[in-house]
């Protein structure tokens, strides 16, 4: 449903992004991984449109997108959240969620309670504590009509309970055949959640395929260990 | 005499609302810290006067002081609201300088610093004028309080909280931070017709930035982004500011110190209360 062909991102001498080429495929959750400066998340602003790219293709559902302003992406079914949360601190729970949609309470209600933030929803979003802020993130990408999720970090920085329910979140959109898009650190998460892992270095696609394969792969243990 | 007096506060303090309940939009609930916009209010002032003094009637002149100062505000917006926070301020601010530098040397237009008087009044009874301005500012800030309060004003708070993430939602934010621009300059406009025609004067000193650090002083102790907070703000502080003006003092020294002594108020109620008498919002 989306493939990335050929794209490319300089910044300054720095291939960010090189020629890297992938597809998700509808119904199934694939993992980006690969060590700190990789380019995970520019390839994840570039397919949302924060980024505009130098060079290369990419088509969601057949439609191209590369270069489209983030809004128009946006509108045409991309959701994500971000790895430094981005909440309206402002505003409440409910003028959150309902920037994402013009959604019913009950529908507000339902979305909250699957990502497991018990709260008012008149509370300000700067009161929640930065987990809480992150379900919420969340929460309101889930409610965005989308036809696929791009998740970056979600479990980083906050508390292990949030982290064991963002599991459980995680497996329960897989249950339901969602298409995620995901940036993860927790190898044992990623491994026992992702259809295919896709390990970037350096910009470029290194390997993909299996989470099993590419455990046993020398090349990915390198990219992580060096040689 | 007193009464004259009053009724003068009440005039001034109704349309100091508008000001800064309209640059409030902007400022606090879109997050654009337009620092040109008393060159919208001295826009309006301008267009007002010299529309009315060539004998169109008031009504018209009013709408086009608003039109005329949206007009020039949208491509100001349209050209400048993607430039980031400080950036965004200084050009702004630099409109004021244009704003004073064009309305000095314009001369067959604007007569440059003589200023064109004998603007003329719509109601002549004072009483009578702050009926109206009252009704005037009433209906505006009823109307910007209604746009706050809508599916727009949700849009343009998003914004002012995080741009990336309304964009990420599907929301084009260029566009909304325009109309955003847009309005604000627009009341802005009224405004500037209200005052020229209560004062029956307009010269380059309606772009002094002095007025406009009492409009924002006014905005920042009532509290950003709160329509409530302008409102109670503008009339304690004004109250507060006028009375000053009975200081049994030496009148050499009298002027520097209101304003040290209103200053002075200022700071301590922003130690107090850094979010202003009834901000809730951080910018």
């Amino acid at each position: 449903m989306l493939s990335l062909n050929k794209v490319a991102k300089r910044f300054g001498g720095v291939n960010a992004v090189n020629k890297c080429t992938f597809n998700v495929e509808e119904g199934t959750i694939t993992s980006l991984i690969g060590p700190n400066g990789a380019g995970k998340t520019t390839v994840f602003n570039i397919i949302s449109g924060l980024t505009k790219p130098d060079a290369g293709t990419i088509k969601l559902n057949g439609k191209e997108i590369a270069g489209l302003p983030a809004y128009k992406i946006a509108q045409s079914g991309i959701s994500r959240t971000f790895q430094l949360t981005k909440v309206f601190r402002n505003m409440s729970i409910k003028d959150n969620l309902l920037m994402a949609k013009e959604a019913s309470e009950k529908e507000m209600e339902d979305v909250l309670k699957s990502v497991y933030l018990h709260k008012p929803i008149d509370t300000t979003a700067s009161e929640l504590s930065y987990g809480q802020q992150r379900l919420l993130e969340i929460a309101r990408a889930l409610l965005m009509e989308h036809s696929l999720l791009m998740l970056d970090e979600p479990t980083a920085g906050v508390n292990p309970r949030i982290r064991q329910e963002l599991k459980i979140i995680l497996k329960k959109l897989r249950k339901e055949g969602k298409t995620v898009l995901l940036i993860e650190h927790d190898m044992d998460f990623v491994m026992d959640i992702s259809d295919k892992v896709i390990v970037l270095a350096e910009g470029r696609v290194l390997r993909e395929g299996k989470p099993k394969e590419i455990m046993k792969d020398k090349k990915v243990l390198e990219a992580y260990l060096g040689k | 005499m007193i009464l004259d007096y009053f009724v003068s506060i009440i005039i001034y303090s109704l349309i100091y609302i508008l000001i800064v309940t309209s640059l409030n939009l902007a400022y606090g609930f879109t997050g654009l810290v337009n620092l040109g916009h008393m060159a919208f209010f001295g826009i309006g002032a301008y267009v007002s006067a010299l529309l009315t003094i060539h004998g169109v009637p008031w009504y018209i002149a009013m709408i086009l002081a608003g039109a005329i100062a949206s007009i020039l505000g949208t491509i100001m917006a349209a050209i400048t609201v993607r430039l980031k926070g400080d950036y965004f301020q200084v050009v702004t601010l630099g409109l004021v300088f244009m704003a004073i530098a064009i309305s000095r040397n314009w001369i067959s237009l604007t007569r440059g610093a003589l200023g064109l008087p004998g603007v003329p009044s719509i109601i002549s009874n004072k009483f009578y004028y702050m009926v109206f301005v009252f009704v005037i500012c009433a209906v505006c800030v009823f109307i910007i309080n209604l746009i706050v309060k809508s599916k727009t004003g949700r849009i343009f708070q998003a914004i002012r909280d995080d741009e990336t993430a309304a964009a990420i939602l599907g929301k084009n934010t260029y566009f909304y931070k325009v109309l955003s621009i847009l309005i604000s300059t627009f009341f802005a406009g009224i405004a500037g017709s209200l005052f020229v025609h209560y004062i029956n004067f307009v010269d380059p000193t309606i772009f002094d930035l002095e007025f406009f650090v009492l409009m924002l002083s006014f905005l920042i102790i009532g509290g950003v982004a709160s329509i409530k907070g302008t409102i109670i703000s503008v009339f304690v502080l004004e109250s507060v500011y006028e009375s000053l003006r009975f200081i049994q003092i030496s009148p050499e020294i009298i002027g520097a110190l209101r304003v040290m002594i209103f200053m002075g108020m200022l700071l301590v109620i922003l130690i107090i209360r850094p979010k202003g008498m009834f901000g809730k919002v951080v910018i």
